[in-house]
């Protein structure tokens, strides 16, 4: 180091806390993989510890203790699921955040670290040739969800979700006819057919109209909203109660082996269809609803919504 | 309901008390993890008059692809719970057939072909909480092995010493019982008040 380099640093009050946009995103990155894994948000896991104490029936009472006590285990560092998911992103980036050009990078390696330190499940297998990558990165994989949005700053949400609940995730393509009636028949149908199998008690996001892809896009995204969340129009909020409603009628119950809580909340959104399609996405989380999120400024401080820091 | 706290490996007359409902905790060192390829390698190794690095025969079955690490070199199980047994439907029947393992551990279930085999070979199917990684982490003492490799970490075959792992919910039994039957009558019962709250008429 040059001693001009030297004398700068030492008058200069804020060298020392010069950041790397690449290091900083990544390590948040990080953090959130760790929290995400280990430490479900704090309403998935209160509505958990309720469901326990208003639930009657002998077995559900059994299974959400062991839910309850998992989570209490997991929390010291150790992923709760050990079907870690395939890693997905949402990134809300600011139109004026200075970094776009790291937030890829920067993503995948801390991907890669998460999967070494954690440690997380090698999950990213080659669909052609076949395969385990080993470190869950790979074509497409992680998966980035952009979004171009107003302001200077830049949201990550770490999205990791399991097989099993994925693998019961479908797109109806209804005849416009059925209407919404046929909508929530094919919701509530869905769950009377794969049961216990999700890993309930489940949360479901339900997307309407667009068109295939749209639909189970807007569907997947309900699933990172709070639970005590209403959709604003009074219309959608009354479909999310009543799908509710029916389908912890069924007696499905955790896991499948019965009681009164099959779903912890029942969330939907739409888009405009085509007058000839009613595309019906339904996206199905399992009782381990595992989400992170983080705000970078463009000054790269950092805000931890789901899990804050712990001094704060 | 009982409770039975079982040491591998198992007997047929163990495994055919286990009645539906009953609570199983398991020690021992058979305990042997196998997806989707595990048991298709096997069945083929079978087919080809090949020996498996393991005797299945008295042993637990697990349905789990595990989170594991090496620590000091040697491997531990760090997260381990259930995977969706519906998949090892496809297999299963001829897998007890030929191997004879004891008890089957899994989520969400199997079907006929499977329970049909439990009552002809003397076994049961039991459900651990899935989801529950951390908690079945505990029972899962140690790993004397780590075969098949090649299938990757979650398809691999794990063998496993196991300490009180459980509770395992009888599911699943040798006298042709099948509690996840029991739920799909339950639940059908109330489809026409389930279709009652959101207009649907039967």
């Amino acid at each position: 180091m040059s001693g001009d380099e030297l004398s700068f640093l030492i008058t200069c009050p804020e060298a020392d806390q010069m950041k790397d946009p690449y290091q900083v995103i990544h390590d948040v990155t990080y953090r959130l993989l760790t929290k995400a894994a280990t430490v479900l948000p704090e309403d998935i896991e209160k509505a958990l510890r309720a469901a326990h104490d208003r639930e009657t029936n002998e077995s559900a009472k059994t299974q959400l203790a062991a839910i309850l006590t998992n989570i209490g285990i997991a929390r010291n560092g150790i992923p709760m699921c050990q079907d870690t998911g395939i890693i997905i992103f949402y990134v809300k980036v600011g139109e004026k955040f200075p970094f776009i050009g790291e937030v890829k990078k920067a993503l995948t390696a801390a991907t890669k670290k998460a999967t070494v330190d954690i440690p997380l499940r090698p999950n990213a297998v080659n669909p052609i040739v076949g395969g385990n990558s080993g470190d869950n990165t790979g074509v497409k994989i992680p998966w980035i969800n952009w979004d171009i949005v107003e302001g200077d700053s830049l949201e990550i949400i770490a999205f990791p979700k399991g097989g099993g609940s994925e693998n019961v995730c479908i797109v109806g393509m209804l005849k416009p006819g059925v209407g919404l009636t046929g909508v929530k028949k094919l919701v509530v149908d869905n769950a009377m057919s794969y049961m216990g199998a999700a890993c309930a008690p489940n949360i479901i996001g339900v997307g309407i109209g667009g068109g295939a892809d749209i639909a189970i896009k807007i569907a997947k995204q309900q699933l990172l909203r709070p639970l005590d969340d209403k959709h604003p129009e009074p219309e959608v909020a009354k479909i999310e109660e009543e799908i509710m409603d029916a389908i912890n009628t069924t007696g499905i119950g955790p896991m499948g082996l019965g009681g009164d809580t099959t779903v912890l909340g029942v969330k939907v959104d739409y888009a405009m269809r085509h007058p000839a399609s009613l595309p019906v996405g339904v996206a199905v989380q399992c009782w381990a609803a595992r989400h992170s999120t983080a705000i970078i400024s463009k000054d790269l401080e950092v805000k931890y919504i789901t899990h804050p820091l712990e001094e704060n | 309901m009982a409770e039975y706290h079982l040491t591998t490996p198992i007997s047929e007359e163990d495994a055919r008390k286990l009645k539906v409902g009953d609570i199983v905790y398991v020690t021992g060192k058979h305990v042997y993890t196998a997806r989707d390829e595990a048991h298709h390698r096997a069945l083929e190794m079978f087919t080809k008059g090949e020996k498996p690095p393991v005797d299945f025969e008295g042993s637990v079955i697990y349905h789990v692809g595990p989170v594991a690490w090496q620590k000091n070199g040697k491997w531990v199980i760090v997260s381990a719970g259930p995977t969706t047994s519906g998949r090892m439907e496809l297999f299963e029947d001829e897998f007890l057939r030929n191997y004879r393992a004891r008890i089957i551990v899994g989520k969400g279930g199997m079907g006929q072909k499977t329970l049909g085999a439990l009552k002809e070979v003397g076994a049961v199917y039991c459900s651990y909480t899935g989801g529950c990684g951390a908690l079945a982490a505990k029972g899962l003492k140690e790993v004397t092995a780590y075969e098949w490799q090649d299938l990757g970490m979650p398809e691999a075959l794990w063998v496993i010493t196991a300490e009180e792992f459980g509770p395992l919910l009888v599911t699943m039994d040798s006298h042709g019982n099948s509690m996840h039957d029991d739920m799909n009558k339950t639940v059908a019962a109330r489809k026409a008040e389930v279709y009652s709250k959101i207009g649907v008429k039967v």
